[in-house]
């Protein structure tokens, strides 16, 4: 192996290198000086994000298992971007005093799980996806649990544990049934050997069984409700989008080339799964008054309307599905962000606490309701254009009653989406949440949110650059 | 080739400006916000005189014609590969001619707006809208294509919305403001469906597709036919109403007096010089298409007799109105029927495009003697704060500069040689006559008419006899003069420009001589009309009165601007609301939200009913998921068997 090689893998091994000097700077720092790991981490993951943009190599590594193309970087940047976001949004939390003695933990946690989401976007053979997906799913339960004296933490974090390896077993009893009726688990090699027989099409369910887990699509959805309300806010966050956005996007490639023979099956799994998520999803988020509770929920009626891009099987379909991740970062982390920005200072989380907020706190209100609009679509900011792709897409290979019962449900969605809004804006209040300035790192956060609202939407480039890169049947 | 990419910054100096004072404004004493946006102001004027001279004088003409260029140009939406809409500058004789007037005009009301808004609480407020008004003003006359110039002609409808109604605590103001949005978005509607028409008939937004000598109108929709006319001459007439709508003709022009609620810098902006042309420069702007797509003739047709009658109907109010603001607005009405009466008439390419070049000729000088008229009445008004004749009387002695001004001002219009209206209003009778011997005459009889309405303004206002003022009346400060002073000399000067070598229908130039027959004639009936006035108003007598009391019945009607506010409000009050709009409304509250709420109903209830799936026992959620897989399993099972 040339040096050069180990360049295709840049991302990867600079992240690797991160998760190293944590580690190191935890032994070397004293307790006192451990906050300064903060700073530190944040700056290094700002470098490597910019880093990021510089343009890399593209190849196949280990005889296939790992291949590098623009796409994938792309995908990587995605990642990197929603992952500075939530650095940076966690930042005061994690400087809190009973935070002190496990600031490494944090960060060395969410570096690993990237690392393993980056190898799993970059795989080319099932062992290395599933290497990457393990390594991306196991910290995370820790990081549930990371307020490990508080139940709800700790419950999130066995919940999480249990229920992913239940997923992973399936998932695995998916591949091996590929790999026993293709004899091999490269995906080059695997494309021409697969068929609607029984046992591949079994084989996909099962595959499809264990990412619809990591995606939260119902049925496979239930554990997300309890561990995205138990875990702390900012992992929350981090789950539902950035392992949300990679398990996507690794979705995506693998049904567009290993599955691409048997699209036509595929298409009517995501047809059923994409209705059953929209419409459960929504009729679970309705009913949620603790904020972490309803933006899990949402998130995962979000999924289903995600599925209506990746049916239309084609370049097009690739597109809106990239387009919406990048756009649903951003407007989920603002929504989680102001959130966050509230628990971290009031300790409130329910949505009632939220009447008349807009008087005492216009700008993180201001902030708030644009996500929500962001989320539910409408315009002119970016989630708006995000979705009428999505729906776009779906409606270009024909599927017009999924695209009217995807209609229905984001009007359905619209009506929780402004409830928030219509709290914090309309309703009054006698003890609203008093009036408190946030620090400059979570500004900064939400700012970075709102920009990216408002220029992915208008910004023709961006999704003309996507268009480029993606592919499709 | 010269570069003109740095046009874009003519428009962009004002929206800089807008979101700066927008959100910065507050920070600065008023005064000092004033002057930045006057500065932004002052620094597009000279980018545009820049850009004027350059484009006239240095660019190459091809066989002796000036081309549009493309200043900037970036592609906006991609609808399909034929179909996007840019956002862009486009230079061509006309767009750079309203890139001068506009932000000359701006330039000087953002200058005497710094005196006469002095002291107001809104001031910051009042120049970023001002800096937002002028910015969609540009964007519109240098869009590259018609659907770039609809989105900012809602931008200069919202702003002018804005700027009517700023003073909101004034309900007449908050009224008017209304009224204007209404009835040119009401207008504007048909100006969306002409540009939908148009763009299926021809597969393109962009104006140098569209006007150019390989244009597919001339293929186009000639064919089709709708109540006798092609589709093609439909979509023009539709344009039209929008463009109707905002330029104040009969009969969507009731808007026009009301916005004088608004503050006079204002009206000077909008309702002179920028805004009310705006449909005048979008005829012209499609002027090739009017004029050569097949069976089309109707199309300008509509335009030549909308605009004789609107400038007629509108000359006789303005004789009767007693508020000062309200004659002018009137007179402006009055005078853009002249624009696109000329329009209207004209033929295409050299001296048969005669009626092209004076249309903008006309829009040109106008926009400076009516942004004087407009800035000398504000100065009035600030002296003796009143709007009505009646207060006024004998203020030539307190208000020299104004007085000197105001009366150049009125010559100007009146027609009266060497004045710049003298040379624009001529080229526009001499096309009329050639064209068409009533439109003509009708147009004859206006510049009488006009002549007669000014002077009797200007009389009343500044000689008769002096009335009770509060305080002495004084002259305005120097803000407010030097404007007028500088837009004075433009009115004199402007005439002398050789429009005909400049700005014409297909870009040569041709040669205009004066025909005296036909400006001895008009000469003659402006110094009628101006003669009348003077027996009439130069002293106060009951002599006006008994005139009017003999023309009786008529008299009234047009003092009531022939009753059409009564007629608006009959047909929507009356007849739209109660007959139509109700019924509506049951229907939607009944009908329609009942179904909404039903579905609500079910969503609420079903929402309840599962929410026991979510129980948080993690041995259920495992039940699920496996029972979740075999079901999918053995749906695909079945599907793969049978």
């Amino acid at each position: 192996m040339a040096l050069s090689d180990f360049l295709l893998m840049r991302n990867e091994l600079l992240l690797t290198l991160i998760a190293i000097i944590i580690v190191v700077a935890e032994l070397a720092f004293s307790p006192q000086k451990q906050h300064k790991i903060v700073s530190m981490t944040l700056w290094l993951f700002f470098a490597i994000t910019i880093a990021g943009f510089i343009p890399a190599a593209k190849g196949v590594l280990f005889g296939g298992m790992f291949h590098n193309s623009e796409l994938t970087i792309l995908m990587k940047n995605i990642l990197n971007i929603a992952v500075l976001i939530v650095f940076i949004q966690s930042y005061s939390w994690i400087k809190k005093p009973e935070n002190n003695y496990k600031i490494a933990e944090y960060f060395l946690l969410i570096v690993s799980t990237l690392i393993g989401m980056n190898f799993m976007i970059s795989s080319g053979d099932f062992l290395m996806f599933y290497l990457g997906l393990e390594l991306a799913t196991i910290p995370v339960a820790a990081l549930a649990a990371y307020d490990r004296y508080k139940n709800k933490s700790a419950e999130a974090g066995v919940k999480l544990i249990l229920s992913s390896a239940l997923s992973s077993a399936i998932l695995l009893y998916g591949i091996s049934m590929i790999y026993g009726s293709t004899g091999s688990i490269y995906f080059a090699e695997v494309v021409p050997r697969i068929s609607s027989n029984p046992l591949q099409t079994l084989a996909f369910i099962f595959f499809f069984a264990g990412m619809a887990f990591k995606i939260s699509l119902v049925p496979f959805h239930l554990w997300a409700a309890d561990v995205y309300e138990g875990a702390p806010i900012n992992i929350t966050s981090y789950l539902s989008v950035v392992s949300k956005g990679a398990a996507v996007f690794i979705f995506t490639i693998i049904l567009f080339t290993v599955f691409s023979p048997v699209m036509a099956m595929w298409k009517d799994v995501l047809y059923i799964i994409s209705i059953l998520t929209m419409t459960v999803g929504n009729l679970f988020a309705l009913r949620q008054q603790n904020m972490k509770r309803f933006l899990a929920f949402s998130s995962i009626a979000q999924a289903g309307f995600i599925l209506l891009g990746i049916i239309d099987g084609s370049q097009f379909g690739m597109t809106s599905v990239i387009y919406f991740v990048l756009i649903y970062v951003f407007s989920n982390l603002g929504a989680f962000g102001v959130v966050a920005a509230i628990s971290n200072v009031t300790g409130k989380e329910t949505m009632s606490d939220y009447n008349g907020f807009y008087r005492t706190n216009p700008k993180l209100s201001l902030v708030m309701m644009l996500s929500l609009f962001s989320l539910a679509g409408i315009p002119p900011v970016a989630g708006f254009f995000g979705k009428f792709f999505l729906f776009a897409s779906a409606a270009h290979q024909g599927y017009y009653w999924l695209v009217f019962i995807a209609v229905l449900n984001a009007t359905i969605s619209l009506y929780y989406y402004l409830m928030p809004v219509k709290a914090m804006f309309i309703n009054k209040s006698d003890s609203p949440i008093v009036f408190f300035r946030s620090d400059g790192m979570t500004r900064l956060g939400l700012l970075i949110c709102v920009a990216g609202m408002v220029v992915v939407g208008f910004a023709s480039a961006i999704y003309e650059y996507i268009r480029m890169l993606s592919f499709g049947g | 080739m010269i570069d003109f990419s740095y046009t874009i910054l003519i428009p962009l100096i004002p929206f800089f400006m807008f979101v700066f004072l927008g959100l910065a404004g507050w920070k600065f004493k008023p005064m000092v916000s004033g002057i930045l946006g006057t500065t932004g102001l002052f620094v597009a004027a000279l980018l545009s005189y820049y850009t004027a001279f350059e484009y006239f004088f240095h660019t190459e003409k091809i066989l002796g014609a000036y081309q549009k260029l493309t200043g900037f140009n970036t592609v906006w939406l991609q609808l399909t590969d034929k179909l996007h809409i840019d956002l862009g500058v486009l230079l061509d004789p006309i767009s750079v001619m309203m890139l001068v007037v506009i932000t000359t005009v701006s330039f000087m009301v953002h200058l005497y707006s710094l005196g006469y808004m002095k002291g107001d609480t809104g001031f910051v407020r009042f120049y970023s809208f001002l800096s937002l008004f002028s910015f969609s003003m540009l964007g519109l006359v240098v869009a590259t294509n018609i659907f770039q110039m609809y989105i900012f002609w809602e931008l200069v409808g919202v702003s002018s919305y804005l700027l009517i109604s700023y003073y909101y605590d004034k309900p007449t103001a908050v009224a008017a403001g209304k009224k204007a949005f209404i009835v040119t978005r009401f207008a504007d509607l048909g100006f969306l469906i002409g540009i939908l028409l148009l763009s299926w008939l021809t597969g393109t937004f962009d104006f140098k597709t569209l006007t150019g000598a390989h244009s597919p109108v001339i293929t186009q929709g000639a064919g089709v036919a709708f109540m006798g006319l092609s589709l093609m001459t439909w979509s023009l007439i539709l344009v039209f109403i929008g463009g109707a709508g905002k330029s104040a003709m009969f009969p969507l022009h009731i808007w026009l007096p009301d916005a004088m609620e608004g503050p006079t810098p204002v009206s000077a902006l909008i309702h002179a010089a920028t805004m009310v042309v705006a449909g005048v420069y979008m005829v012209a702007r499609l002027f090739p298409i009017y004029f050569m797509a097949p069976g089309a003739g109707a199309g300008l047709e509509v335009v030549a007799y909308v605009g004789a009658f609107t400038s007629l109907f509108a000359a006789v109010i303005a004789c009767t109105q007693f508020d000062i603001k309200r004659v002018l607005a009137y007179s402006t009405m009055s005078q853009i029927g002249y624009m696109m009466l000329a329009l209207g008439v004209s033929g295409y390419g050299g001296h048969e495009g005669l009626g092209f070049m004076a249309s903008m000729f006309h829009l040109f000088t106008h926009a400076m003697f009516k942004a004087l008229l407009f800035l000398g009445a504000g100065a009035i008004i600030h002296a003796v704060h009143s709007n009505v004749m009646q207060d006024m009387g004998g203020l030539r002695k307190y208000l020299p500069i104004t007085h000197i001004t105001f009366l150049i001002a009125c010559l100007t219009i009146a027609g009266v040689p060497p004045f710049s209206a003298f040379w624009s209003k001529d080229e526009i009778l001499a096309a009329a006559f050639h064209h068409n011997k009533l439109l003509f005459l009708v147009e004859y009889i206006v510049a009488g008419l006009t002549a007669f309405y000014m002077f009797r303004l200007y009389f009343n206002v500044f000689w008769g006899k002096e009335k009770q003022y509060h305080h002495t009346p004084h002259e305005a400060p120097f803000t407010m003069t030097i404007p007028l002073m500088i837009l004075a000399v433009a009115s004199i000067f402007t005439g002398f420009i050789p429009f005909s070598k400049l700005v014409t229908s297909d870009g040569v130039a041709f040669a205009s001589e004066t025909e005296m027959m036909i400006a001895i004639p008009s000469v003659v009936i402006g110094l009628l009309g101006i003669g009348i006035a003077w027996l009439l108003y130069k002293k106060e007598s009951s002599l006006p009165d008994r005139i009017a009391a003999g023309l009786g019945g008529f008299h009234k009607w047009a003092y009531n601007k022939f009753y059409f506010d009564e007629i608006y409000l009959f047909v929507t009050k009356k007849l739209i609301f109660a007959r139509i709009s109700r019924p509506i409304a049951w229907f939607d509250r009944h009908i329609v939200d009942g179904s909404m709420n039903g579905i609500a109903w079910v969503t609420t209830t079903t929402s309840e009913k599962i929410k026991g799936l979510q129980s948080g026992q993690l041995q259920q959620y495992g039940f699920v998921f496996i029972s979740g897989a075999i079901i999918l399993a053995l749906v695909f099972g079945y599907l793969l068997i049978f």
